[in-house]
């Protein structure tokens, strides 16, 4: 057998190895981006995919309740309740108004259990000087001595 | 003084636009005197860039609030060298930040490689050019740092400015950024001497040794760059992660990864004379991929934590991509003839063969990360759906690409040029694979059942042993011909050829951030509620919260948790991971607090207090291995630095004949 024919051999099954693994790891590890009132659309088929959520925090929503924390997300009047109990600390941009990304899935009781949650606190970086600064942090994140 | 920073600004750029007038047409029409005055403007360039930045530093750091930059990036209360860390903290700064590290590179060009590479050099200064033209459009056009805040008619100052993103008020975040940036920018030199030769038809070798050397430089860069970024993020972020497969973070190893390609191929071109367009490919993308990751990183087109406000600045950078990249394979296109290939492939077993595997599966593996993370884009575009695809899909198919490449890493070196005997085979392969088998099933008796570190740990132990083996064998050679002593053996042997010696301890620095990447496999981790002095567990650390404290200083509340750790019922010291509420910008940030060991590192964070304050929540983590990574990166930048001594001996290749243009034209100079 010539060596161009057993390179070409090599590499497709290289190539072809990576594709399967590829094409694996996209079933594993997709999710699809959702506005809060496209989940709603979609009734009991949102509780078949893995999805990504994202909102605003509603103020004064965030609770923590044992090792899980509760807080609603929403897009104008359409509210979604979620139940973030990952185990990756919150970040510290996630606080009442920031933007949440919650990434998880719909469960029956109609709540949106997430095992992930990006914040952005847009409100930081684009406010204009000498406006008022984004809310304050919550649910402890703020130490005794502020209030 | 604002006037003068934005006036620079625009001469700045407007010697740019002359740079590139004058070498592309002092080149064309055979001037000199043109080329030599588009290469002295380069230095103007510098100049006048030095001076808009010298200006913007001088008022962040002076706390002039009039400055829109300075007020929404720093505070009064910020210490200096944060203040100056601001420079980059935001969009315009950073934008300035790359174009002055451009035009220094482009500065430091022009003046190390002055009269030489003659025919080329007018092209390198274009593409230099043309680039800093681009971003200087952002800086006096379009981002402008010096943008002052009108009240009325008259301009004026807030009384204090919002503060740099507590996140980024940390050491490694000072080095982070410019290590990043001079890789990311750095990696237009190269391009521009690759682009040069190819339009000059520059015949020889003689260029690739420069953008050999150039690359080196920036890919040592960006290699500190990317480990610092996984630093930080382990110390600041509080996630117990180094790495996540953001999209920026992605973005950053992108060109990493083309970098490498290039530094094992050109190998191959300088050796053989083969795969010439290969390296000009990979050497563009490597900078196109530099352009992205900024495009990407700023225009919020995927999201991700990182991601810099949004701007409309995305458009600026499709078109420069979409004119730089066309005219890119305009020029490989047209000079197809210049790049023929000397010899072929002769054996699947031999150097040769290793390389290419190398190339293969670093390109396939950068494909992978650059699919997965425009994944969102593309899946939109066809089926009107965004799916994202996150961590799960890039270690699936990274994790056996690392293991296929260190396993090369391994093999490369005990594989002769041309093709390799079967007799040399077993000869030099049968030890290491014996030791790698040892590992292999130790590890499995002792109890560990997971597949992909076992099988690293045993590679890391195959490669660790040739590599080991080539140092001893060289300097044993040297010891019985020079009668030199044990370690003066290897350092002359290493001075020798620094470029082989220091290619392999590179190799061993990856085998050490190998070791690290496995300890994750054995990672723990659990989030717990605690009172004063209950104990808790995790491993083989038993810990408890002595007190919680808090108190204020002039940037930020402070309140942290002591810790005692045990191990075996022996007191090892206390932790205080801490929790900030920074007050220009009302932000909180951690300050995890984490025991570092070679064996593994305990780490804390203090993620809330309890409805009454006396209950501490804590995420406990301990990570295995980790510190191997910092080894890692000591081991690989020393081994890049060796590979930038220049060797002791003149290298004598295989190859004499030196082949460029196989055209009547153009006949090969030797």
């Amino acid at each position: 057998m010539n060596t161009r024919w057993k390179f070409g051999i090599l590499i497709v099954i290289v190539v072809g190895t990576l594709g399967w693994l590829a094409a694996g790891g996209v079933d594993e590890a997709k999710a699809y981006y959702k506005t809060i009132p496209e989940v709603q659309a979609m009734g009991s088929e949102a509780m078949t995919k893995r999805l990504r959520v994202a909102g605003d925090v509603a103020p004064g929503s965030i609770q923590r309740v044992g090792k899980d924390v509760h807080f609603t997300i929403q897009q104008e009047d359409l509210k979604l309740n979620v139940i973030y109990s990952g185990s990756d600390p919150l970040p510290d941009t996630f606080r009442d108004g920031a933007q949440a990304l919650a990434d998880g899935r719909m469960q029956s009781d109609g709540n949106f259990h997430a095992s992930r949650i990006q914040a952005k606190c847009a409100s930081k970086y684009e406010a204009k000087p000498g406006g008022r600064p984004a809310a304050d942090p919550v649910y402890g994140a703020k130490p005794k001595s502020v209030s | 003084m604002e006037n003068l920073g934005a006036l620079a600004l625009i001469l700045a750029f407007c010697f740019a636009v002359y740079s590139l007038a004058g070498s592309v047409f002092g080149a064309w029409k055979n001037k000199p005197f043109l080329i030599e005055s588009a290469r002295r403007s380069v230095y103007v360039v510098w100049g006048l860039v030095t001076l808009a930045s010298g200006l913007l530093v001088y008022a962040l750091i002076t706390s002039d609030f009039r400055y829109a930059y300075v007020a929404a990036h720093s505070n009064r209360d910020m210490s200096v060298n944060y203040k100056f860390t601001s420079w980059w903290g935001g969009q315009e700064g950073s934008l300035l930040f790359w174009t002055f590290i451009l035009s220094t590179y482009a500065a430091v060009v022009v003046w190390t490689d002055r009269g030489k590479l003659r025919k080329m050099f007018p092209y390198v200064i274009a593409v230099l050019a043309s680039t800093q033209i681009f971003f200087l459009i952002f800086n006096a056009f379009v981002a402008s740092p010096f943008q002052m805040l009108a009240v009325g008619k008259g301009i004026t100052a807030v009384p204090d400015g919002q503060g740099l993103n507590p996140l980024l008020q940390n050491w490694a975040m000072q080095i982070h950024p410019p290590m990043l940036y001079l890789g990311y920018v750095g990696f237009t030199v190269p391009f521009a001497f690759a682009l040069g030769s190819l339009i000059a038809r520059q015949p020889g070798d003689t260029w690739i040794h420069t953008t050999r050397r150039w690359t080196l430089i920036t890919w040592m860069f960006q290699t500190c760059g990317v480990l610092l970024g996984a630093g930080w993020a382990y110390e600041v972020l509080g996630w117990g992660g180094y790495w996540g497969w953001d999209p920026v973070e992605n973005a950053s190893l992108l060109p990493w990864i083309t970098a490498t390609a290039f530094l094992h191929s050109v190998m191959m071109q300088e050796k053989k004379g083969m795969m010439k367009v290969w390296n000009i490919v990979l050497i563009s993308c490597t900078f196109f991929l530099c352009i992205f990751g900024t495009f990407m990183t700023r225009s919020g087109i995927v999201s991700s934590v990182h991601a810099f406000a949004q701007s409309p600045i995305g458009n600026y950078f499709v078109v420069f991509l979409a004119i730089g990249i066309a005219t890119t394979v305009y020029f490989i296109l047209g000079r197809l003839d210049y790049l023929k290939s000397e010899t072929q492939l002769e054996s699947v077993v031999s150097r040769e063969s290793a390389f290419l595997f190398n190339n293969l599966i670093l390109l396939a593996s950068c494909f992978a990360v650059l699919w997965g993370t425009v994944f969102p884009i593309i899946s939109e575009a066809v089926t009107g759906e965004k799916v994202s695809v996150d961590a799960p899909f890039f270690n699936r198919v990274n994790i056996p690409i690392g293991l296929f490449l260190l396993f090369l890493t391994g093999v490369g070196p005990l594989v002769a040029w041309r093709r390799s005997s079967v007799d040399a085979l077993r000869r030099n392969f049968i030890a290491p694979t014996i030791g790698m088998a040892v590992v292999m099933i130790a590890m499995v008796i002792g109890g560990v059942r997971h597949f992909y570190a076992i099988v690293s740990l045993g590679l890391c132990f195959f490669v660790t042993w040739t590599i080991a083996a080539e140092f001893w064998k060289g300097a044993a050679a040297i010891r019985k011909k020079d009668g030199l002593g044990f370690l003066p053996s290897f350092v002359e042997l290493t001075h020798r050829n620094t470029r082989r010696y220091g290619g392999y301890l590179v190799h061993m620095g990856i085998v050490f951030l190998f070791i690290g990447f496995t300890g994750a496999a054995f990672n723990k981790d659990t989030i717990v509620d605690v009172s004063m002095g209950e104990k808790f567990q995790l491993g083989s650390y038993e810990m408890l919260v002595k007190e919680i404290r808090d108190g204020d200083t002039p940037d930020f509340i402070w309140q942290n948790a002591t810790v005692g750790v045990w191990k075996g019922g022996e007191f090892l010291g206390d932790l205080k991971p801490e929790r900030r509420l920074y007050k220009a910008s009302r932000q909180p940030a951690s300050q995890v607090a984490i025991r570092r060991r070679l064996n593994d590192d305990l780490y804390l964070n203090f993620s809330s207090t309890g409805e009454d304050g006396k209950r501490a929540v804590l995420q406990v983590y301990v990570f295995p291995l980790v510190s191997w990574l910092i080894i890692g990166f000591w081991v690989v930048l020393f081994g890049t630095l060796v590979c930038l001594v220049p060797s002791k001996v003149k290298l004598q290749y295989a190859r004499t004949e030196v082949v460029g243009v196989t055209t009547s034209e153009h006949a090969p100079v030797s």
